[in-house]
């Protein structure tokens, strides 16, 4: 046996030098911004950048749009027909695995087909953009929003739960409200923190949708012209996305492996 | 929404009423705002795609579109975008495979397994601008990896053919988020692997391969095809990593879809839409395929 522990320590090495490599080195090149020195002038830089505050507090506004919107959409839904629609059940499940069907190049290109033109018009004022890009995200996150309401939903007798609250005259929205989703609320911070780790840097959509004002885009644009800066900007969109899904197994204690996919972006 | 308190509706409600009696189209006024945001945000955009990829510029219908598709560039295009995705899912998913089963049969100790579940989780969703910047930090012309290599090994990779901005750059940093996602993917299936297989078969006398050809492999490849088919389908439509880290030069079909988006080169948005119905068809089929292994796989996983 001591010869098989030898060769998984192996793939377990290989794996974490591929993992921690470019970190490593994305992290020492952003130390070199000043001549000879190691230094932090280009986090310094970065942080004195206003572009970079209005970026990130663009981005994080929508993520947060994005999770209550797709909480609000699904928990209800999801709730509903375990509870009354069951023969729904199927096609539910269908419409959360499209966005693995649509990527997210090809979902942008079809919103801004339909809602540019008549009779929505969405796209020619900011906040029916920024409306649209809330919707995209939704769709995005949609896949492993419903696994984990879905599988948080299994977790509990809904209908006991029910039942229970209406024989002492509950209304739908107190047990939807104080029923549900208190019940809900690993499966629904997960999900949350999942959708904000994806959003705040996501690049595609917002990059058509809405150009520079997003995060991602933002990035993109320093990268063209600043070498430190983006390597910064890369390590420390890293620690955001990491200090979220850290969150997700603090309270998810794992539970609910994966099913943080998501389609392609 | 329904029972508004009412005090005669309160007095009655001592005498059980059972449920109310069933109002069939009310059950379904609940589900209304979720599929009208599906129609809305998921099939309007698709189907618009769809109907415009048969549509010339006066709105006749044509196939003209599709035969757009058949030229030198664009099937170029498709050629690259499934190498890179075969590649990395081949890549991918044998290095996440041999994680994934280094922490669930290897002997290892357990804490490892938490701490790969968390990492991969992180790691899988380390896609786009800040994972280019990450590999051209580490093997650009003048990243750390391609630096080492040049002063310690007198290896200069740039001159030996290798690029960071075209097919084996690319399916590298693809492989960064590849191989995290085999290892969520192919976990559970492992997990399912029974220890008392394993015993009956060595007390068969069989052997350390012979168990994994003729019990292990057999049971786990539904499994391992489908999560590879599940990693295709991730990098063949990535957009946001090749497009950063490449600018847009280097000839994949979502970069092509993309430019068609801006309308840039050689516009015309027939061939666009043709592009997207395209990419939705091969990403249908691959996740058809996904699926129906994922029930196979499930068969003998389940209990």
């Amino acid at each position: 046996m001591k010869r098989k522990s030898i060769w998984s320590w192996l793939w377990i090495i290989i794996g974490v030098i591929y993992f921690v490599l470019p970190l490593y080195s994305t992290f020492d090149f952003s130390l070199r911004a000043k001549k000879g020195v190691l230094s932090f002038l280009a986090y310094q830089n970065v942080f004195k950048d206003p572009n970079f505050w209005s970026t990130i507090a663009f981005s994080l506004v929508i993520a947060l749009f994005t999770i209550l919107v797709s909480i609000l959409l699904v928990v209800p839904t999801a709730y509903w027909i375990r509870l009354r629609l069951p023969q729904l059940r199927g096609m539910l499940e269908f419409i959360s695995i499209l966005p693995f069907v649509v990527p997210a190049i090809v979902l942008v290109f079809g919103l801004i087909r339909v809602f540019s033109g008549p009779p929505f018009f969405l796209t020619n004022t900011f906040f029916g953009t920024d409306a649209l890009l809330v919707a995209a995200y939704v769709v995005l996150a949609l896949p492993y929003v419903f696994r984990s309401v879905d599988t948080g939903l299994a977790a509990i007798d809904v209908r006991s739960l029910t039942e229970a609250a209406q024989s002492l005259g509950a209304s739908w929205a107190t047990i939807l409200f104080k029923i549900i989703f208190p019940n809900l609320r690993v499966a629904i911070l997960s999900s949350a923190f999942l959708t904000m780790a994806t959003v705040i840097g996501e690049y595609t959509i917002a990059s058509f949708m809405v150009g520079i004002k997003a995060f991602g885009p933002y990035m993109s644009l320093v990268g063209q012209n600043k070498t430190y800066e983006s390597s910064s900007l890369a390590i420390i969109s890293f620690l955001v996305t990491w200090s979220f899904m850290g969150l997700i197994q603090v309270f998810n204690r794992g539970k609910a492996e994966g099913s943080s996919l998501s389609g392609a972006r | 929404m329904s029972n508004k308190q009412d005090p005669m509706l309160n007095e009655k409600r001592d005498a059980p009423k059972a449920r109310p009696a069933p109002l069939p189209w009310r059950d379904w006024i609940g589900v209304i705002p979720f599929f009208l945001f599906a129609i809305l945000f998921i099939l309007l955009p698709s189907a618009t795609l769809l109907v415009g990829a048969f549509r010339d510029s006066t709105g006749k219908l044509t196939l003209m579109n599709f035969s757009g598709l058949f030229v030198p560039s664009i099937l170029g295009a498709y050629w690259v975008t499934i190498k890179i995705s075969l590649a990395t899912a081949l890549g991918g998913g044998l290095l996440g495979f041999l994680m994934a089963y280094a922490v669930t049969i290897g002997n290892l100790p357990r804490p490892l397994r938490s701490a790969l579940m968390t990492f991969s989780g992180v790691a899988s969703n380390f896609a786009g601008v800040p994972l280019a910047f990450a590999f051209i930090a580490t093997l650009g012309r003048t990243g750390l990896v391609t630096v080492l290599l040049k002063n310690i090994l007198g290896l200069n990779l740039y001159n030996q053919g290798f690029s960071l901005y075209s097919f084996w750059g690319l399916s590298l940093t693809y492989m960064f988020f590849q191989f995290p996602l085999m290892i969520l993917v192919i976990t559970p299936a492992l997990d399912g692997l029974k220890k008392e297989w394993r015993e009956a078969a060595e007390n068969l006398g069989a052997s350390q391969s012979l168990y994994w050809r003729k019990v292990a492999l057999p049971i786990l490849t539904p499994s391992i095809l489908g999560a590879m088919i599940l990693l295709f389908g991730n990098s063949f439509g990535a957009y946001a990593t090749a497009y950063s880290l490449t600018g847009g030069f280097i000839n994949l079909i979502t970069i092509v879809i993309g430019s068609q988006i801006k309308g840039d080169v050689l516009f015309n948005p027939g061939l666009g839409y043709a592009l997207a119905v395209g990419m939705i068809v091969v990403m249908a089929v691959m996740m058809a395929i996904y699926y129906s292994l994922r029930r196979r796989s499930e068969r003998w996983l389940r209990q």
